[in-house]
């Protein structure tokens, strides 16, 4: 039976009880996440990170989920109260339709029925995760709108124009993998994964949605929009209490989405990882073995985003925007046309072969048009940004690294080791 | 009555409520919600109707894209929060009657042109991403195309008109 | 559940979940915090000092632009979906190609305006 045919079998209770598991699934993971990047980042900054609650302080975010509901709300009288409110029902509620398009794994059997590890297979199922993405962003700009307040304000806009700027690339890259499955369910984007994945089959666009995920979920290096330095807490810098802990746990369900979606896409979802898929038979490939796989998977993804900010420093917005829509969409644009004129290339007559060549040779001459954009930036201009308060340029010049010896690196490592640690202030739900 | 055309029926009354009020409420943002509202009514009424391609474009592009786009137009000028008084101007009666007027024509084209045509909602394989593909690179290519045309004016337009705060300084600009 | 409506209904069923549980959650929050305001308290807390002039900002006009950008390519995106699926079915062939690169090339045209324009660059 296909993957539709059996989901539609699926009596009620079943529904009920996967409805039940993403559920969990979601909050749960989110709440592991949480206490591994804690522990991680303290780690990765040689201090011990939360250890006090639980053995290697497992039970940190059960102790901050209880302390948090608790807290008093301090609702600003600046802000608009209904907008206040609605903003982190916006913010949550749509996260988890992602998870429910997304096969969990292939054919197995609970208490003798036999189902699909997935909730629907929707056969736009790609288009619902980005159209749940999109809908994301209004929690972001309403929160930072009605808080009635300079920071979260720009916090909110700036996080809205870095998430759809990164969607249009992301977009693009999943545009690259379509092109090769024929099919937007994701169902079958898992099946036509059988043999070599897509993350090195399609490696280019692979690599544009790994950065335009990070980018998409406003994390570090691109966690502009709460960027503490400049903007406090970004949009919610006004939100207390369990409005707060909504959007927090919005925030790491989002990258659990976008994991467990670039895992579908380009990690071949729930298959097992080479060497172990040749295992007896396809054994690994059956029965619950391939949950396994999948949310290993989903863990190497999240722990790629903790890696990320424990080890990058934090973009400015102007080269942020810059990576968006300078770098990856042209670059996803014409990975697009290529993949595209290989994939049909044998079926080309000789005047398709001359239209697709025009066309690269036009190619070619807009992207040679781009390249004399860099100007010096002239001396002593003072540029203004907003206000008419004079700043310091922008694009200030960094002085060349001197050369150092092998020695004194030792030493700057050291140095900067130390000054991280020091620096480390937004650990966590404080 | 069916249950779909029951829920399609109360689908439509959200999306005209939330579509009044736009218009009538006195708050910036708030209308720019309830154009959300709105929009994503009508997604839902394409997903009864078993276009679930076309729905889901409807949040990406209207609820996702365009509304954002509109707040970002009102955040630009002016989002003072709480009422504004002079959002209502002396030309009320006249809007009222040209809306009333531009929906009648829309409604009467609508009816007398498609009035008796019927899809068969049991066949879903319609409004699927391969069905709308091969209806729009089998028939309408040319609408397809003047559509990048038009998108490519409206961005060009957008980008004169915003130019005068963001380019590159008068003199060495060629 | 079966068929179309069924899956759909499932997706909305996901969508009440999460509603639910924020609206669970927040009114726990509500019986379980305690509400001693104070005017000092209500002042926006904005970086920690008392805030001085009105309280809000006026966005720049590149936000706009770029959100115009974005409108445009998702346009784009929107289309290129269903194209990607049926582009190399058979009785397509080299025409389907050849349009889909009209439209890529248009919108090349609008980023490529907008880049030398100065628009993509932030400062």
């Amino acid at each position: 039976m296909s993957r539709a045919e059996l989901l539609a079998d699926d009596p009620i209770w079943l529904i009920l009880l996967k409805v039940l598991c993403i559920f969990l699934f979601a909050l749960l993971t989110a709440m592991i996440t949480v206490w591994a990047e804690r522990r991680l980042i303290g780690r990765m900054q040689n201090r011990p990170g939360p250890n006090r609650v639980g053995p290697f302080g497992l039970l940190q975010p059960i102790a901050d989920a209880i302390k948090m509901p608790f807290k008093e709300e301090i609702v600003p009288r600046t802000a608009d109260k209904v907008t206040y409110r609605l903003a982190p029902v916006l913010a949550l509620s749509p996260t988890m339709i992602g998870l429910a398009v997304m096969p969990f794994g292939p054919e197995v059997s609970i208490f003798g029925e036999r189902t699909v590890l997935q909730l629907v297979d929707l056969p736009v199922g790609v288009l619902v995760v980005l159209a749940a993405a999109s809908i994301g962003v209004y929690g972001v700009v309403l929160a930072g709108w009605s808080s009635g307040t300079p920071y979260p304000l720009l916090g909110g806009l700036r996080s809205a124009a870095q998430v759809i700027s990164y969607e249009i690339a992301m977009g693009l890259a999943i545009v690259a993998v379509i092109l090769q499955t024929h099919s937007l369910s994701l169902g079958d984007i898992v099946d036509s994964q059988q043999g070599l994945w897509f993350g090195i089959a399609l490696f280019p666009a692979f690599f544009i949605y790994l950065v335009a995920m990070v980018g998409e979920t406003n994390r570090a290096p691109f966690d502009l929009p709460e960027a503490e330095s400049e903007l406090v807490a970004g949009f919610h810098t006004e939100y207390s209490s369990m409005k707060f802990v909504i959007f927090y746990i919005a925030e790491y369900i989002n990258m659990i989405v976008v994991s467990a979606m670039g895992t579908t896409l380009f990690l071949g979802g729930y298959m097992a990882p080479w060497p172990i898929s040749l295992i007896g038979d396809n054994y690994f490939n059956s029965g619950w073995w391939p949950m396994l796989w999948f949310i290993g998977k989903i863990g190497l993804a999240l722990f790629f985003f903790i890696w990320l900010r424990g080890t990058l420093p934090r973009y400015r917005y102007d080269q942020f925007m810059k990576l968006g829509w300078k770098f990856l969409v042209p670059i996803s644009l014409v990975f697009i046309v290529a993949l595209t004129v290989i994939n049909v290339f044998d079926q080309l007559s000789t005047t398709g072969i001359l239209i697709s060549a025009g066309f690269f040779i036009l190619l070619l001459i807009a992207l040679v048009m781009m390249i004399p954009d860099r100007r010096e930036p002239r001396a002593g201009r003072v540029p203004l940004s907003g206000g008419g308060y004079p700043v310091p340029p922008i694009d200030l010049q960094i002085p060349s690294k001197p050369r150092r010896t092998k020695q004194a690196r030792s030493r700057a490592g050291r140095r900067q080791t130390v000054a991280a640690g020091a620096k480390e202030g937004d650990d966590g739900v404080s | 009555m069916t249950a779909a055309e029951i829920v399609f029926v109360l689908l439509g009354v959200v999306a005209l409520a939330a579509a009044v009020l736009v218009v009538t409420t006195r708050q910036l943002v708030r209308a720019a919600l309830y154009l959300v509202l709105s929009f994503g009514a009508i997604a839902a009424c394409f997903l009864v109707l078993t276009a679930e391609l076309v729905a889901w474009v409807q949040v990406l592009i209207y609820v996702g894209a365009v509304v954002v786009l509109l707040l970002f137009g009102i955040m630009l000028t002016r989002a003072p929060i709480g009422p504004t008084s002079d959002l209502d101007s002396r030309n009320r009666p006249a809007a009222i009657v040209v809306a009333v007027a531009t929906a009648g024509v829309l409604v009467t084209v609508l009816v007398r042109g498609f009035g008796d045509a019927y899809v068969d909602l049991g066949e879903p394989s319609t409004g699927s991403a391969s069905g709308i593909g091969a209806n729009i690179f089998r028939y309408w290519v040319l609408p397809f195309e003047i559509l990048s045309v038009l998108l490519l004016a409206a961005l060009v337009g957008a980008i004169v008109l915003s130019r005068t705060d963001i380019g590159p300084p008068k003199d060495g600009d060629g | 559940m079966h068929g179309y409506f069924g899956a759909y209904g499932l997706v909305a069923l996901l969508l009440v979940v999460g509603a639910v549980f924020v609206t669970v959650a927040l009114t726990a929050n509500r019986l379980l915090r305690p509400a001693r305001p104070t005017p000092q308290k209500l002042l926006t807390y904005e970086c920690g000092v008392d805030p001085v002039g009105g309280g809000w900002a006026q966005s720049y006009v590149r936000y706009y632009v770029f959100t115009f950008l974005y409108v445009v390519f998702a346009v784009d995106a929107v289309f290129l979906f269903p194209w990607a699926t049926v582009f190399a079915a058979p009785g397509f062939g080299v025409a389907t190609l050849v349009e889909m690169f009209v439209f890529l090339g248009f919108l090349a045209v609008g980023i490529l305006y907008a880049w030398r324009k100065g628009v993509l660059s932030w400062a």
